[in-house]
């Protein structure tokens, strides 16, 4: 594929798509393990919700 | 199962869990797709190879905009039901929603060098999607510095309510003033401006961004219900421990 004289620009704004949509998966797939090692944590020494006690 | 359902948080995780797979492989198909359609697009008769640079660019302007509304739709639910789950949804979109309004100005700045010879102009466009940008770093901002989630909910439903005036303005700008962006060549009243060529490709990566931005929306939506989990927790904990107040 020939992107012409301006190439670098075409191929800078796909890298930038890349890296801004790989920093939004990783910050989520990040938030998550932590949150529920957070929640994991909590359980394992007895504090849980009311509806979870009631079940 | 009812919609109203849906509004249970318990429920909600329920449900994305279940969706998420699917999601995931949606998008992934429909990037996939999208990215052979763009592939084998022509070259414009004017830019060249450079509005390869549209078919990101021009998505990500439509998300960034689309996920300011759905924030706005939300407020509603925070501000008249004071629905938790509406808390979390447009606190969940924020920083999708600066990303992509990131993405978009850098492949604007990208596409305007070597088209209009420069990155920057100070125009209504390229403006009023800059003071977007900023106001989601200001409902970031907001979010993170008010730590009572009901709270902080509040004040960002009224700056996101404000910061909506925004959008009309970002959308007719190239139409109110005279703009080095050119005008609205896929949404406007008398039909697309584009060739099918280009125009169907463009439509293939806004088919692939709105489910990649959903899929993300979900997903940080999960994580901001789990940290709304372990915050409760903490609070019990804190509230249990020997010499506590109450």
């Amino acid at each position: 594929m020939n992107l012409g004289p301006h190439a670098a620009f075409i191929v800078g704004s796909y890298a930038a798509a890349i890296a801004i949509v790989a920093g939004l998966i990783a910050w989520i797939a990040i938030d998550h393990r932590a949150q529920k090692r957070r929640l994991e944590t909590l359980e394992a020494r007895g504090v849980t919700r009311r509806s979870e006690r009631a079940s | 199962m009812p919609i109203v359902d849906l509004a249970n948080p318990s429920r909600f995780l329920a449900l994305t869990a279940r969706l998420m797979p699917w999601l995931i492989g949606a998008t992934v198909l429909a990037f996939a797709v999208g990215l052979v359609m763009v592939k084998g697009a022509p070259d414009d008769y004017q830019q060249g190879a450079t509005v390869k640079i549209m078919f990101i660019h021009v998505p990500s302007a439509w998300l960034a905009m689309g996920i300011w509304a759905l924030m706005a739709i939300a407020t509603f639910g925070t501000l008249v039901w004071r629905h938790p789950l509406a808390d979390v949804a447009a606190k969940a979109a924020a920083p999708i929603g600066a990303a992509f309004t990131a993405l978009c100005l850098i492949t604007g700045m990208l596409w305007g060098r070597p088209m209009w010879g420069t990155y920057w102009v100070w125009d209504a466009r390229l403006t009023s999607v800059l003071v977007l940008f900023l106001m989601y770093l200001g409902v970031i901002a907001l979010w993170r510095t008010v730590e009572d989630p009901s709270r902080a909910a509040r004040a960002a439903a009224i700056l996101t309510l404000v910061g909506a005036l925004n959008l009309p303005i970002i959308k007719w700008s190239v139409d109110w003033w005279n703009t080095l962006h050119q005008p609205a060549s896929v949404v406007r009243l008398a039909g697309p401006a584009i060739h099918p060529t280009i125009l169907m490709p463009l439509l293939a990566m806004a088919v692939a961004f709105l489910l990649l931005m959903v899929t993300l929306h979900l997903a940080a939506m999960r994580n901001e219900i789990l940290r709304r989990r372990v915050r409760t927790l903490m609070l019990m904990q804190a509230q249990a421990a020997p010499g506590s107040a109450s």
